[in-house]
């Protein structure tokens, strides 16, 4: 059967936050370019995105700035972060969120009118720009509206909606393809019909999202399949920090079939206390040591916080997601949890019922209509759930480009601007910022090109035939083997990680690797299920092996990586990245790398007491030459 | 607290199909939804339902349920008896592509025929200022999570084909009426309300408003003020004389 064929300047695979972003500016400098989603266009997880988008706007108060933002990205990453991404993550977010509202977004407003911000753990100041708890659904209907102005703009122009910017929704990429070493096309099929489908193009950005899938318990959605991770791995690009993975503080814990399901920071950021079976604000116990001075250790303070910022500390409640997660488990290990296997979230007894329903409307709608809790009475039963994972490709921070000429990444496929622990907030500004700087990057990239890159058939032809295997024999059921990985990632590379569990789950990993060569899908090509699951399977597995591999290699605890073994943070280990890489496409390769040192003008802007937390003893004597000088 | 639960489910491709029975097991708490998946994960691998966020939050798992349009992932079991046959169908308004997908570009056809968001010239980003009481009647339509049902209840086009080319359904019409509420968009809307996206052949029965799952007040909030400033608009004697005298004038 022929398969459908169609040449673009830049192909952008995946259609939330940062694929839109991408997309919007490939097609604002000219190129021709293509948006391939799994869903349905203005579906992508993004819209799950509660809180807001951090951005030093100075909004609410005008001490913010770039620097501030900086450094609590760095600190809330345990200074393992990409420190050129995560400058200019500080300094171009409040940009790229006033350019969303001369787009039509709809922020919630200050008194005076401009974008109002909120509270959230690890921020100095108020800096997340919301709208209610629903900030993502209006950042991707914002990104979604302006493609369609941009398609309103060709047709004018050209008669055609389509002339420079298309969406291929509901259509899955399952390898990319290339010319030497350089990327050369895209190949995928259509999940509505199953048939295959080429994408010539010079240019690719992943933009695809995390891999939450792989864990039973997760706040993600089945979208996250780790497709980007995989694609870029098989294309012989290389993923950095893949040990670490946000498992978000509050999750729901019950009905069981909810668990999971995220319960917004905001409703801490906005006053909601978390307390144990005894009613005790636990919190106030698990403050580590390198946040000390910056938390409140008494309930009056923290509560002081609330309407006097500039005199009081913060509520510990307000601590990094990695903090709080931990310490949530740590009760319910110790005796300590609510009955259905969480600690409790209250805010009704911090805010008059009115006002929750105003601030916390989805919140709100979510448990009345999912659990039967009115949240305004009573509290909520929270529970750390697989949220965000930190590490992905490996890019250059100004353009977004990988290890492959020709492969882009950016949002949270891409790796290292989040180093081990993401910020609330942080990850809505990420993919605007990087989302428009990797469509410039590829952009600028086709236009370097002196000849464009070919796409060989047999490569075409192996494609094919991978993706049609599954369907072709008539193996184990896909749904099982998804099951079994899911529930060795959740119970042996979890929040708490020891070696004898995670070389378990690696030899599980290996198994369930002949596994999946092995499933099998019954029925026919149009609108399977079974049949993408199957084909999804390979990336989780791939993924999960870097996953697995990488929390081995890493003997010490920091943001979203803890080592029962290995508790404490290890200075050493703050210098080094692991890299993951597959030479044969189904073994994963690890091997260490150092990380460039902070220039000169950014690590001076923090103050010495705090880097001797993190630093080696060498790095604090080449600090102090810098200081001096 | 498990339970078996009977299961009617429409299944059929390519124009063809039929109800199927099942008899699947059921759990506390669980959710429509759920309950389709683990048929899939069971007895049928190759049922094909469309959802992702599982929350309530993105709208793609919308269906019929014992023929009233819900969002699978919303609908708890524990709201039907035991004993009950559950039925559950595609959206009827659109062409079926197989099992409980169907094929919604009719929405996407008539998002682009939506003129975008026409700030005024001369502003520029970070200059916005609005009040946020003049932002909350526009947000008000912005929780919209494009589930499609108000399209697919509204008896417009529910059961007339014909109708379809020249209305854009509930949802549009709502699209329209928060541009036009926007404090910053300067595009005339509502002439183009009436005579190209169909506000007219609305008759306020407020399907469309019952199965939001966003509790949207669409009807009260968004259709009725609409048509007020259309009326306005043509039966207001200076505009009248004001667009004859314009008109001259070109």
């Amino acid at each position: 059967m022929e398969i459908e064929r169609h040449e673009y300047d830049v192909v952008v695979i995946g259609a939330g936050g940062a694929g839109l972003r991408a997309a919007i500016e490939a097609r604002q400098q000219g190129k021709r370019t293509a948006i391939v989603c799994k869903s349905l266009f203005g579906k992508a997880h993004t819209v799950m995105a509660e809180g807001g988008a951090a951005a030093a706007m100075g909004n609410v108060n005008p001490d913010d700035n770039w620097m501030v933002h900086f450094r609590d990205t760095m600190r809330g990453g345990k200074f393992l972060n990409n420190w050129r991404m995560a400058e200019l993550h500080a300094k171009e977010a409040p940009d790229r969120v006033w350019e969303l509202e001369a787009w039509g977004a709809l922020f919630d407003r200050t008194k005076d009118g401009k974008i109002s911000q909120r509270n959230f753990g690890g921020h100095e100041y108020p800096r997340l720009a919301h709208v209610g708890d629903r900030t993502g659904l209006e950042l991707i209907r914002t990104l979604q509206q302006r493609v369609v102005a941009l398609q309103q703009e060709d047709y004018e122009n050209h008669g055609d909606y389509e002339a420079y910017i298309k969406v291929f929704a509901e259509c899955t990429v399952t390898r990319l393809l290339k010319d030497g070493d350089r990327i050369s096309g895209a190949f995928g099929y259509w999940r509505e019909t199953g048939n295959f489908i080429l994408f010539d193009t010079p240019a690719v950005v992943l933009a695809t999202g995390g891999i939450g899938k792989s864990y039973v318990v997760t706040s993600n959605s089945w979208e996250y399949t780790g497709d980007g991770h995989a694609l870029a791995l098989l294309a012989g690009a290389k993923l950095i920090n893949m040990e670490f993975i946000q498992f978000h503080p509050t999750g729901m814990v019950w009905p069981p079939s909810v668990r999971g399901i995220l319960v917004t920071e905001s409703v801490r950021g906005d006053g909601g206390v978390l307390r144990n079976s005894e009613g005790k604000r636990f919190m106030f116990d698990y403050i580590p040591e390198v946040f000390k001075d910056k938390y409140a250790t008494t309930e009056e303070e923290a509560d002081r916080w609330y309407t006097d910022q500039a005199n009081n500390r913060r509520p510990p409640e307000l601590l990094p997601r990695d903090e709080v997660a931990r310490a949530i488990n740590a009760e319910v290990k110790a005796g300590r949890g609510s009955p259905q296997g969480g600690v409790f979230l209250d805010v009704s007894t911090r805010l008059p019922a009115e006002e929750i329903k105003r601030r916390l409307p989805s919140m709100h709608h979510q448990f009345k209509e999912l659990a039967d809790v009115d949240i305004t009475a009573e509290p909520m039963q929270v529970g750390p759930t697989c949220h965000y994972i930190m590490g992905g490709v490996e890019v250059d921070a100004d353009t977004g480009q990988a290890a492959v000429p020709g492969l882009f990444a950016a949002g949270e496929v891409s790796g290292g601007m989040h180093g081990s622990n993401r910020l609330g907030g942080n990850s809505l500004s990420d993919l605007l910022v990087f989302g428009r700087r990797a469509g410039a990057g590829a952009a600028a990239y086709v236009d370097g090109l002196p000849d464009r890159p070919k796409i060989a058939q047999e490569l075409v032809d192996e494609a094919r035939e991978e993706a049609l295997a599954p369907l072709e024999r008539s193996g184990e059921n896909p749904y099982e083997v998804h099951h079994e990985l899911q529930r060795t990632m959740n119970d042996l590379v979890g929040i708490i990680r020891k070696a004898e569990e995670i070389s378990e789950a690696l030899q599980v990993v290996e198994k369930l690797k002949e596994r999946v060569r092995m499933v099998g899908a019954g029925g026919s090509r149009i609108y399977n299920p079974g049949w993408h699951l199957a084909i999804d399977l390979r990336n989780m597995v791939l993924v999960s092996e870097c996953v697995a591999k990488a929390a081995l290699l890493r003997e010490e605890s920091r943001g979203g990586h803890t080592r029962d073994d290995f508790p404490g943070m290890n200075p050493e280990w703050r210098r080094k990245l692991l890299v993951c890489s597959t030479p044969d496409g189904s073994t994963v390769e690890v091997e260490e790398k150092v990380q460039p040192p902070m220039r000169d003008d950014l690590i001076t802007l923090f103050d010495r007491d705090e880097l001797k937390k993190y630093l080696t003893d060498e790095e604090m004597a080449e600090f102090d030459g810098i200081a001096k000088s | 607290m498990s339970y078996k639960a009977k299961f009617k489910v429409w299944r059929g491709e390519g124009g063809e199909g039929k109800l199927e029975d099942f008899t699947v097991e059921v759990n506390e708490g669980e959710v429509v939804l759920d309950i389709i998946h683990r048929l899939q994960a069971t007895q049928a691998p190759d049922l094909a339902v469309r959802w992702n966020c599982k929350a309530g939050k993105c709208g793609s798992c919308s269906m019929e349920i014992n023929g009233k349009p819900r969002l699978g992932c919303m609908t708890r079991m524990s709201t039907f008896d035991p004993d009950e046959t559950i039925t559950v169908t595609p959206m009827r308004t659109f062409p079926v592509i197989k099992d409980l997908v169907t094929d919604v570009s009719y929405n996407y056809q008539k998002a682009r025929e939506v003129p975008s968001f026409t700030p005024p010239a001369g502003v520029r980003p970070g200059e916005y200022r609005m009040k946020q009481v003049d932002v909350e009647r526009s947000q008000e339509f912005r929780k919209c999570i494009e589930c499609f049902m108000c399209n697919n209840v509204c008896h417009v086009i529910r059961d007339h084909e014909e109708n379809k080319t020249n209305f854009s359904g509930p949802r549009f019409l709502m699209r329209i009426a928060e541009l036009d509420m926007h404090p910053y968009d300067v595009a005339d809307r509502q002439e183009a309300a009436q005579e190209q996206h169909g506000l007219g052949y609305c008759n306020i029965t407020k399907c469309c408003t019952e199965v939001c799952p966003e509790h949207i007040k669409i009807t009260d909030n968004a259709l009725i003020p609409m048509k007020e400033r259309v009326v306005d608009r043509k039966y207001d004697p200076l505009v009248w004389l004001g667009n004859k005298i314009f008109k001259r004038a070109k």
